[in-house]
């Protein structure tokens, strides 16, 4: 459990920095692909809801420490992201091979239009036809393109838990 | 335990949103950017590379055909041209007036402080880069941010080795400006339109707008005048509006800064 602690921040850590470092200036049409939300999901899919809320309000610290933002705005988001996606995970999910790319196209079209309520209510200029009809659509194309690669290492560094299916599993 | 993650991160927002900038958050969120700073500028230095292949690769494809010397020329003369026009212009002005007095010389009563672009916030509502200085070189909330193409933006924030920098583009900057040919005087806003341009005042496609450097009483711009803004696009007007409806397409290629100066008030 430690380990997976371990690795978990260590891989929201360089995911978060590799965001605000080098993805955030990829624009296409105020698209830009979210490595964070991305690795969040893989994680919280292979390990959880508790884990995936944790992780996910760490990671939004990072990412809102770094850019100088309202602080808890991006935790906030990416707790329930990743609770979400972990329950997701553990109910029907985590062994679909569906699952990553249904979850990340739903939670990048939800993080999208809870980010824009939020910065409504916090009083910045959002304008949600920028967020929802420019951005957005290359926003989720980055993000599945992402995804692959994401959840095919979170994999490797997750090791999915015993299911227990090998207790019952039935001869003949 | 997601719960409490929750109502924390509430907690986080409503504390944050209602302290002062020199509040507590915010002064963990400042040694927290502090202890970041290095890994961002390793990543920066390593991820340069790839990033200054794909910027000549992402040329090539959109047929970029000037070369950069070419390019650092334009933008050297198409300045020089701005502020001289401008110069020009005020000198007219002023003479006319015979306000001598107030004559505004730019950038005569100001220092700079040069910093690399660090990180960019990822997400659409704002347009606001981290550069890496802050109060430590002398920088203050407000102050300019140009380059050699134009302004830039505005300082909104100030750490002790970093300050966040409101793009001329975010929604939020506005600036008094001037077109140099004809005078004429409006608000730039997210440096896409030139607003409250009378009907009477004369702007025409192409002309080159610089900030106004207002001055009423003991209040004044925090951009001094001259700083060439961008380049009117498109000029129309309607019946029933008061005022005119400009473009404009700013000088500074926002896409492609990865460093900017800061002007700092010599006289602070």
């Amino acid at each position: 459990m430690i380990a997976d602690i371990a690795k978990g921040a260590a891989v929201l850590f360089v995911a978060a920095i590799v965001q605000v470092t080098l993805l955030s200036q990829i624009d296409v049409f105020y698209g830009a692909p979210d490595l964070v939300l991305v690795t969040l999901v893989a994680v919280a899919l292979l390990r959880g809801t508790i884990f995936g809320a944790a992780a996910g309000f760490g990671a939004g610290l990072v990412v809102d420490t770094a850019t100088l933002q309202t602080l808890g705005v991006s935790s906030l988001l990416l707790t329930i992201a990743g609770y979400w996606i972990g329950r997701y995970g553990e109910t029907t999910g985590r062994d679909r091979s569906h699952a990553p790319f249904v979850s990340v196209a739903v939670v990048t079209l939800l993080y999208s239009l809870g980010a824009l309520i939020l910065h409504y209510m916090l009083g910045d200029p959002a304008s949600a036809s920028r967020v929802l009809l420019d951005a957005f659509p290359f926003e989720l194309i980055f993000n599945l393109i992402l995804t692959l690669p994401v959840y095919a290492l979170c994999r490797r560094l997750f090791r999915p838990p015993p299911t227990g299916l090998e207790e019952v599993r039935l001869l003949g | 335990m997601a719960g409490v993650l929750v109502l924390f991160s509430i907690a986080l927002i409503t504390i944050y949103f209602r302290e002062s900038s020199g509040g507590g958050l915010h002064q963990v969120q400042s040694v927290g950017a502090t202890v970041l700073r290095p890994f961002e500028v390793a990543a920066d230095r390593v991820s340069r590379p790839f990033r200054d292949a794909y910027g000549y690769f992402a040329g090539l494809v959109h047929a970029k055909s000037e070369n950069g010397r070419l390019r650092r020329d334009l933008d050297k003369w198409r300045q020089e041209a701005t502020q001289n026009a401008y110069a020009a212009s005020e000198k007219t002005d002023l003479l006319k007036k015979l306000h001598f007095v107030n004559s505004r010389s730019f950038p005569g009563g100001f220092g700079f402080v040069g910093a690399d672009i660090i990180s960019q916030p990822p997400t659409a509502f704002a347009q606001q880069v981290v550069i890496a200085a802050g109060s430590a070189s002398g920088i203050r909330k407000f102050d300019p941010v140009v380059t050699g193409e134009g302004l830039v933006g505005t300082v909104v924030r100030v750490t002790h080795k970093q300050s966040l920098v409101a793009l001329l583009i975010d929604d939020t900057t506005s600036v008094v400006a001037l077109d140099v040919k004809t005078r004429a005087q409006g608000i730039v806003k997210a440096g896409s339109s030139f607003d409250h341009v009378g009907k009477d005042q004369r702007v025409e496609a192409g002309d080159k707008l610089v900030t106004a450097g207002w001055k009423l009483g003991g209040l004044s711009s925090i951009y001094p005048p001259g700083i060439p803004i961008g380049q009117v696009t498109a000029v129309g007007q309607n019946d029933v509006d008061l005022y005119k409806h400009v473009k404009l397409q700013p000088f500074a290629d926002f896409k492609t800064l990865s460093s900017v100066l800061v002007l700092i008030p010599k006289n602070r």
